[in-house]
Order: structure tokens, then C-alpha cells, then sequence
């Protein structure tokens, strides 16, 4: 608002009853879509649909999606997002949107005008052009095919339910959903889809042609030097952190349909990486834009000040930020730090200190849409806090770094808002945002292949962090999906084994499957 | 363009199907709350839901996660008083694992509660659970019927014969049948006047139209003032009506043998069965009987908290509740359902009579009736002597209980059992 001088505020505002219309709507979402576009902002087209509160508990239960397949865990949420809103302990977000094309925007029948025009800028106009220019959800998600694709799912489910049975189903589910956290691909990118192909054509070739040396050249003397090397050859021949993948591919109990599902599960999960990867930046991205939108439409006139009041009203709600020692901390709110680090971003390219040309010499002073673009496109998380993060974002929340050693007796600050702790700070936070730190580093280590068949994980130990009790529970479903024996090894960071859990499958049970 | 979609009135309840298979899914426990849940019930109290609550844990959806220990750092907001190294003891509540921040569940971690519908409540218990004689009833659904008025017909009873209408449609006949010879006869009269008053008067043709006058009037006279066919009769029709009242006999020993464990057994076995006749009958009355060695007519809260002690004669429960179905169930308008719970424990020469009373003077008029007892020991001598009924009558089912915790598969296995 600071910069936006007080232009023409002759103009008559746009009505600002509490009870909203279709016509209003319309008329709202005209004139924010002019100042967005005047920012530069570059969306999918927009599509808005009104629901329930009802549909939108609905949309809750299946994971924010318009359409998804059945299962128990999907009602078991619904059950309590219902709970808590009959309670009214809990009220419901104001809005969904769902990363496609069109990007889908939910706005809930109950809110008010004001609410309505709020959730489109933030969400037809923030989180729609987030989606559109960040690399993870450029590389990782396909907005134009995700709505067929769970479509697909959910007919595809329904079918094999019909042949296989309900419970067969559902057990299945239940253990890909256990697995969908390790069911991505977290550092690989995925390559461009013709090159893809190509490679794949490329390697049938290659096979081919394989198989027909090696006929040509059995006969010969080979064998010797090919059994040595073969008993040394590992199963999968590198790590493999996508357990779903593997499964997918290699587990050799498993029937097509089964695959396929373990396929869906891992398309879905894949599907929301991008959005827990991002949650501060696209939130926060989100937040900026329907506050500078709406803050230009009043600047302009068009909007009534009882309108503003209750626009600051519930935007002040949301980047709220408690500190560490009210009962209602929750950690970092993600909205509260995401809205103050995009709008230092600016304020460095506005109006740079010296402190900033220190910190930040490439964007001080720069333009600032170039500069919010470029962070907006490039950055996840991790990255945008270790690259973002100022001194001054650091002192307006009075950050301080906790280390917890469970060697120790005591906690220690390790790092406080000072010149000696900022670069501190700005570590540990963005090791926060770092799934790969946050979560279990597991991977598949290897395949008993001429052996008993059994699946070796292997849990690289992050600063003697163990697995939590659910270790044992989760290997019952890999095993339920591998078919055979399962075992899992904790490795610390010298890579000493230093405990191993196992799963043991009756292979006798498995076996007349296999034969 | 923007496109703005209206989806308020499109399908609701996208969910069900999902809350359907999470009540699926853990069916086993959440019948298990309901059957806690029974204990704080009064016996009719059925017109609400239930608040259930499922451990937490059998419904987790585990991950791999990081549980407490090694080594965290974690950033905080709202730095009021420390400085870089300073050393913090360990919050107490949080153990070693505070630095990872508050949960965000809130306090109800151990339990995932929510709220059953009435039906809902009720399908867990009557999912597979019928009730002999009932499938009969329900499926031909005529037990009673009422007859009434429903127009006339021509043919009947002489009790329904209708008199307006029969005399209305004899007149009718009559009227039809003699009218051409009226007129003819009105015609005769004026030519008669008209011959008459002409002179000189024509004798023969007189006498000749005077003859057929008297022989048109003969015909009219021999039109039946009533005939057969003429008569009407009321007509009724029966309907058939459901059956919409039940009455229920709660019959309980409360001599010294039974404790209160034994008398919550019998409560739950008296309720489900409430439970299960309000589902078919619109009105249902209990009658709760307790005896020792007298029977007396009591209502629920004496039934099911005050103590007696002495011996035991069951027959003059048996008696009394025969009375009761006499005085006041007779009409044939009452669905008549008995439960009796005892422990068995009976007055040796006594258990032949109840048996004798059942069968002639009880079993016949009633839809169903079970008999449970709750011993940890042998089948006394009740038992025996129940169990000669068996094979002899439908509608009479017994079981034994021994814990507690068998009631609710003991109650469908009773159903069960005797399901026609």
C-alpha cells in the first residue's frame, strides 16, 4: 500500500454487502484480474465454483481433489473434519484450489462478499500463478491431466473391487498409503517425456540386440568370468529411495492390477510433493498477492473501507504468528514467515539498506517483479530460505535456534537474532524445510535375488535419529507387497549397521504362487 | 475468461461411501463401544445416537517417521530473554523429543471419537440379528386385519343386507318394468272417457278397451314389489394392518443369588431386545416382573436396583405375567414377547410347573420368548426342565451366559438359533 500513491480514489467503489452474488463475484473478479495482470501475473484460466460447506468437508476428505477413489482412511477424515466443524472447534479453510487447468478455486457458499473476493485473489490469482511458474510443480505435476488421471483412478479402483473384492483392495491401499511418503522421487528429475520414449525404444533395441549376442556367443567360454560377476552383482545395482517404484517394478509376487494400483498411489503422491515442498513460498506467495491486489483496488478506489476492515480483519488472522511460549504455538506459521520474507523481498528491491547490499548484493535495488519472478520460479523451501531469509525478517520474529541432543541434559540456544546468529538461523531453518532431513532417509538396498528373495531396506541414520515405533507396523506392508521377507537395517553415519528389524514372510505361503 | 460454477445443489455426500467403509473397517470396535455405551442407557432410551470412541491407535496410518532422540535443531519465533549459548532444561511434558515442536492433534490423542447416527447405532447391533415368527409376520405383514365399508354389492350375507337400497332399486324395477303399461292404461282411460261421453255410446268398444284395461292392470299387479334381484347388501372389505403395538414381559429373579453383575447381564439382554422391537412395532409396552419367591409388578428403576433376598419360585412370575397377558394382552391386537433372566437357581419342585406353565398357557400367545441364565456352573434345574421345550416350540429360545463380556454374541446367537 506504501508505494501505491493515493491516485484516483474519485471512483465509485464496487458494492461491498456481506451477502454475495454471482453478478458480484463477476464484477470482483473483473477488476482483480486487471491489477494481476497489471503485475505481470501469468495464470492458468480460472474456474471458480461455489460449494457447501458441506462439499467442502467433502473435498477435505478426499485430500482437496474434486473427484478421488474410495477408502476408509478418506471417511475416517471426514469423520473428524466433520467433528470438528459441527463442534465448532475447528472452521473450515476458506478455500481450496487445485493445481490443474483450469486451476479450480472452491468458494464456500457461507462467506461473506468480502471473503469471496479475498479467496480469488489469493487463490485464482496467488497460488494459480505459483503453479504455472515454479520449477518442482513445472517438472513434477501435470495440471492438464490430473483431473482425467484420478478419474481414471477412481474407475480403475472401483473395477478392480469388483473382481478382486473390497478387502483385497482396500489391504492393498492401506500398505501403499503407508509407503506414499517414500513413494517419490525426491532428487531425480523426471526427464522430458520424448526423450523418455526415446530412451525406452532405445533400450528395447539394445536388448534385443543383447540377447542375440549372447546367443551368439554361448558357446563360448564365457561362463566362468560371468558367474563371478553376476554373484556380485547387486539388486537394485544403485539405491533406490522410490519404494513405490521398485515395488511397482520389481516385486515379483505382485499381479498387473496390483501394480497399477501401487502405480496410482504413487502418481498421487508424486502429484503433492511439489506442495510440501513449497508450503512457506506458495502460501506466503498467495498471501502477498491478495494483499498488494486488494490493496491496489482500494488504492484505486474501487473498494469500500468497510470492505478493507474486514479484509485486514482476517488477513491479520492469518499471519499471525505466536511466539514460542503461548499455549497455541504450532511452530512456524508458514502464511505469517512466507507473507514477511516476500514482502522484504521487496522492500530490498524498493528501498535497499546497507545491511541488505551486504547480505543480498544481486537483488538490492533490482527490479522487484523480476526479482519475485525469478525467486517465485527457481526456489522451494529449503533453497528460498537458505537464498532469502534477511537479517531483518530474522529480528521482526525475534527467531532463536533450539539444539536438542539427547546426549546432553540440558538444551542449548544455538543461535539468536544477532549478527553472529543469522547465518545460523538461516542453516537451521532451511534444514527445517528439507524433507529429505526432516523425514526418514530410507532407501532399497538390496534383493536376495538368488536366494531367499528377501528386500533389504537400508535407514541411513541423520544425526542418530531413529525411526519411530511405526518401523515395525510399516515393514508388515512392505512385506504384504513384496511377498517375501523384508528386513530393515539402521545404518549410523559410518555406515556401521547398528540395528536391523525383519518381517519375515512364509516363503511356503508365497511360494506355490510363484510355481 | 473466468468461468464461475454454481455446484451448491450438485451430489452431496461425496463421502458416505468413504464413512461407510471406515464403519466397515472398524465394525468390530465400534460395536464394542456401542455395547459400552449401553451401560449409562436406560432401556428405552433409543431416540438418540452415540457418542463412539475407537482407540487411536487401531486406526493409525503409520509412516516412516523419526521418533525421539538424536540430534534436532528448531528454529523458534518470539525470542524474549535468551542469548546464544545459553543452556534451557528440558521442558518436562515434552520429554527429549521437544524439539520437535507441539502436536497438532490437541489433547484426544489416544482416542478418535465421533458421533453415530440412531441408525446407525441401531444397524450395529441388527445387522444379521432377527427374530422368529417376525420374518414370518414381516414378510406377510397381515397379522391383523380391519374390515370396513366399501360400497355396495349385490350379493351377501342377509345381516348386510341394505333395506333403503334394495327398496330403492324394487322401486326402480318397478317403475321400469310397469311403465309401458301405464301409459297404455292412461291411453285406455281417455279413449274410454271419450267414447263414454260421445252419444249415441259405443257399448262394444267400451267393454272391449274397459277389458284390456283390467288385464293391463293385472300385469302391473304381477310385477314383483321385491325381487332378488333387487337387493342390496353392504359390502365390507378386510385390509390387512400391520400390527404396530408389542408388549414386552421383563421377568427377573432378584433373590439373594442374583448380584449386580448378574442384573446388568440381564439389563443388557432386556434392552436389546427393546432395541429390537422398536425397530418393528410403533407402541411397545414393558411389563417388568420381579420374583423371588413371590412375583410382583414393578416398574424399571425397583426392577433393576432394589434387592431382595430368599428363595426362589418362579412359577409365580410365570403366573402373574399369564395373568397380565390375560387381563390386558388378550385382544389379539398385541405382539407378546417375554424375556426371562434367572439364574437358574430354582425351587426344586417348582422348575416342573414352569415348564408346564410355559408351555400350555404362555408359549401360545406369544411371538417369541427367550430364556437366559447366567451361571459360571452347571445348568441347574431349571435348565432341564426349559430344555424339554426346545424342540417342541418355535418361538421359545434359551442360552446360557457365563461372563459379561459374552451378552452381545449370545444375544445374536439366541436369535439365531431359532430363526424360522
Amino acid at each position: 500500500m506504501s508505494n501505491a500513491s493515493p491516485k484516483k480514489r474519485n471512483r465509485k467503489p464496487l458494492p461491498a454487502p456481506s451477502e454475495w452474488n454471482f453478478e458480484l463475484i463477476e464484477e470482483y473478479h473483473k477488476e482483480i484480474r486487471r491489477v494481476a495482470h497489471g503485475y505481470g501475473l501469468d495464470t492458468y484460466p480460472n474456474q471458480i465454483e461455489v460449494i457447501t460447506a458441506e462439499q467442502m468437508m467433502d473435498a477435505y476428505a478426499s485430500v482437496g481433489m474434486p473427484v478421488n477413489y474410495n477408502h476408509w482412511s478418506f471417511g475416517k477424515q471426514f469423520i473428524s473434519t466433520e467433528k470438528g466443524y459441527r463442534r465448532g472447534q475447528m472452521g473450515l479453510a476458506y478455500e481450496i484450489v487445485i493445481n490443474s487447468n483450469p486451476c479450480i478455486s472452491y468458494l464456500m457458499e457461507e462467506n461473506t462478499m468480502t471473503m469471496q473476493a479475498l479467496v480469488i485473489a489469493h487463490a485464482a490469482y496467488g497460488h494459480n500463478s505459483f503453479f504455472k511458474g515454479n520449477y518442482l510443480f513445472r517438472a513434477w505435476t501435470n495440471a492438464d491431466a490430473i483431473v482425467d488421471y484420478l478419474i481414471f483412478a477412481k474407475n480403475f479402483l472401483a473395477e478392480c473391487e469388483e473382481r478382486h473384492g473390497e478387502e483385497a483392495v482396500e489391504l492393498l491401499l492401506d500398505s501403499c498409503h503407508a509407503l506414499m511418503s517414500v513413494g517419490v522421487d525426491r532428487y531425480k528429475r523426471p526427464p522430458k517425456l520424448s526423450m523418455q520414449k526415446e530412451k525406452l525404444r532405445q533400450k528395447e533395441r539394445e536388448d534385443y540386440l543383447q540377447s542375440q549376442v549372447n546367443d551368439l556367443w554361448r558357446t563360448l567360454p564365457m561362463q566362468e568370468a560371468k558367474a563371478s560377476q553376476s554373484a556380485e552383482r547387486r539388486f537394485p545395482s544403485e539405491p533406490e529411495e522410490n519404494l513405490l517404484y521398485f515395488i511397482e517394478k520389481s516385486a515379483p509376487l505382485l499381479e498387473p492390477w496390483q501394480r497399477e494400483v501401487v502405480r496410482i498411489v504413487r502418481k498421487v503422491s508424486q502429484y503433492f510433493f511439489p506442495q510440501r515442498q513449497t508450503q512457506v513460498m506458495n502460501e506466503g506467495w498467495a498471501t502477498y498477492w491478495h494483499y498488494t491486489l486488494l490493496n491496489t483496488l482500494y488504492d484505486e478506489g474501487l473498494l469500500a473501507d468497510s470492505f478493507m476492515m474486514e479484509f485486514l480483519h482476517s488477513h491479520t488472522n492469518v499471519v499471525m504468528q505466536p511466539p514460542y511460549n503461548v499455549p497455541w504455538h504450532r511452530g512456524i506459521n508458514p502464511y505469517a514467515l512466507g507473507f514477511a520474507m516476500w514482502t522484504d523481498i521487496r522492500r530490498i528491491c524498493d528501498e535497499p539498506t546497507e545491511e541488505d547490499y551486504r547480505w543480498f548484493p544481486d537483488i538490492a535495488g533490482s527490479n522487484w517483479r523480476e526479482t519475485f519472478d525469478f525467486a517465485m520460479r527457481n526456489f522451494k523451501d529449503e533453497s528460498f530460505v537458505a537464498q532469502f531469509l534477511s537479517p531483518k525478517v530474522i529480528r521482526d520474529f525475534r527467531l532463536f535456534a533450539i539444539l536438542d541432543d539427547d546426549d546432553e541434559t540440558r538444551l542449548k540456544v544455538a543461535a539468536i537474532h544477532d549478527d553472529a546468529g543469522y547465518q545460523k538461523i538461516r542453516e537451521t531453518m532451511s534444514e527445517q524445510y528439507n524433507i529429505g532431513s526432516k523425514e526418514p532417509n530410507l532407501q532399497v538396498w538390496n534383493v536376495d535375488v538368488r536366494g531367499d528373495r528377501s528386500l533389504t531396506l537400508r535407514h541411513q541414520a541423520f544425526k542418530r535419529r531413529p525411526l519411530a515405533a511405526s518401523a515395525d507396523e510399516m515393514l508388515k506392508h512392505v512385506a504384504r507387497l513384496w511377498g517375501f521377507t523384508v528386513r530393515l537395517e539402521t545404518a549410523d553415519d559410518d555406515g556401521i549397521i547398528q540395528r536391523t528389524r525383519e518381517c519375515r514372510v512364509e516363503t511356503r505361503t508365497a511360494m506355490p504362487t510363484v510355481a | 475468461m473466468v468461468r464461475i460454477i454454481d455446484r451448491r445443489s450438485d451430489s452431496r455426500n461425496k463421502s458416505a461411501v468413504n464413512r461407510q467403509r471406515f464403519m466397515r473397517r472398524f465394525k468390530g470396535q465400534i460395536r464394542k463401544a456401542v455395547a459400552d455405551a449401553i451401560d449409562g442407557r436406560s432401556i428405552k432410551d433409543l431416540d438418540n445416537g452415540e457418542n463412539v470412541t475407537i482407540p487411536a491407535k487401531d486406526l493409525s496410518e503409520p509412516h516412516f517417521q523419526h521418533g525421539d532422540g538424536g540430534i534436532w535443531e528448531q528454529v523458534y519465533s518470539g525470542n524474549d530473554q535468551f542469548s546464544t549459548g545459553d543452556e534451557i532444561s528440558r521442558p518436562l511434558n515434552g520429554g527429549s523429543g521437544s524439539g520437535k515442536g507441539a502436536s497438532n492433534e490437541g489433547e484426544s490423542e489416544d482416542e478418535f471419537g465421533f458421533q453415530l447416527s440412531r441408525e446407525e447405532f441401531l444397524d450395529i447391533f441388527f445387522d444379521d440379528l432377527a427374530l422368529p415368527n417376525l420374518i414370518k409376520t414381516q414378510l406377510a405383514k397381515i397379522p391383523e386385519y380391519k374390515s370396513h365399508r366399501a360400497g355396495f354389492a349385490a350379493d351377501g350375507v342377509p345381516t348386510n343386507l341394505n333395506l333403503v337400497r334394495s327398496m330403492r332399486s324394487a322401486l326402480g324395477r318397478r317403475l321400469a318394468l310397469s311403465g309401458p303399461h301405464n301409459a297404455r292404461l292412461r291411453e285406455l282411460h281417455k279413449e274410454i272417457e271419450e267414447l263414454e261421453a260421445q252419444t249415441p255410446q259405443d257399448e262394444e268398444a267400451i267393454r272391449a278397451l274397459k277389458e284390456e284395461a283390467t288385464l293391463l292392470r293385472i300385469k302391473i299387479e304381477a310385477i314383483p314389489f321385491l325381487d332378488t334381484f333387487d337387493l342390496r347388501y353392504n359390502n365390507r372389505i378386510k385390509t390387512p394392518v400391520p400390527s404396530m403395538q408389542a408388549v414386552m414381559f421383563c421377568l427377573m429373579d432378584v433373590s439373594g443369588s442374583m448380584d449386580e453383575e448378574k442384573k446388568a447381564t440381564a439389563k443388557r439382554f432386556f434392552m436389546l431386545l427393546y432395541l429390537f422391537l422398536t425397530r418393528t412395532y410403533e407402541h411397545i409396552e414393558v411389563v417388568f416382573i420381579r420374583h423371588h419367591t413371590i412375583a410382583k409388578e414393578v416398574d424399571e428403576e425397583n426392577f433393576f436396583h432394589s434387592r431382595e433376598s430368599g428363595g426362589t419360585v418362579v412359577s409365580s412370575a410365570l403366573d402373574m405375567m399369564r395373568d397380565i397377558v390375560q387381563e390386558r394382552y388378550a385382544s389379539g391386537l398385541w405382539n407378546i414377547y417375554g424375556a426371562q433372566a434367572s439364574d437358574g437357581d430354582n425351587w426344586e419342585n417348582d422348575s416342573p410347573r414352569c415348564k408346564e406353565l410355559l408351555s400350555s398357557a404362555i408359549l401360545p400367545f406369544m411371538q417369541f420368548f427367550a430364556y437366559i441364565e447366567i451361571t459360571p456352573g452347571e445348568p441347574q434345574n431349571l435348565w432341564r426342565e426349559y430344555e424339554k421345550l426346545v424342540g417342541a416350540h418355535s418361538n421359545f429360545a434359551m442360552q446360557r451366559i457365563e461372563k459379561y463380556a459374552d451378552i452381545y454374541p449370545v444375544f445374536r446367537e439366541l436369535f439365531k438359533k431359532t430363526l424360522v
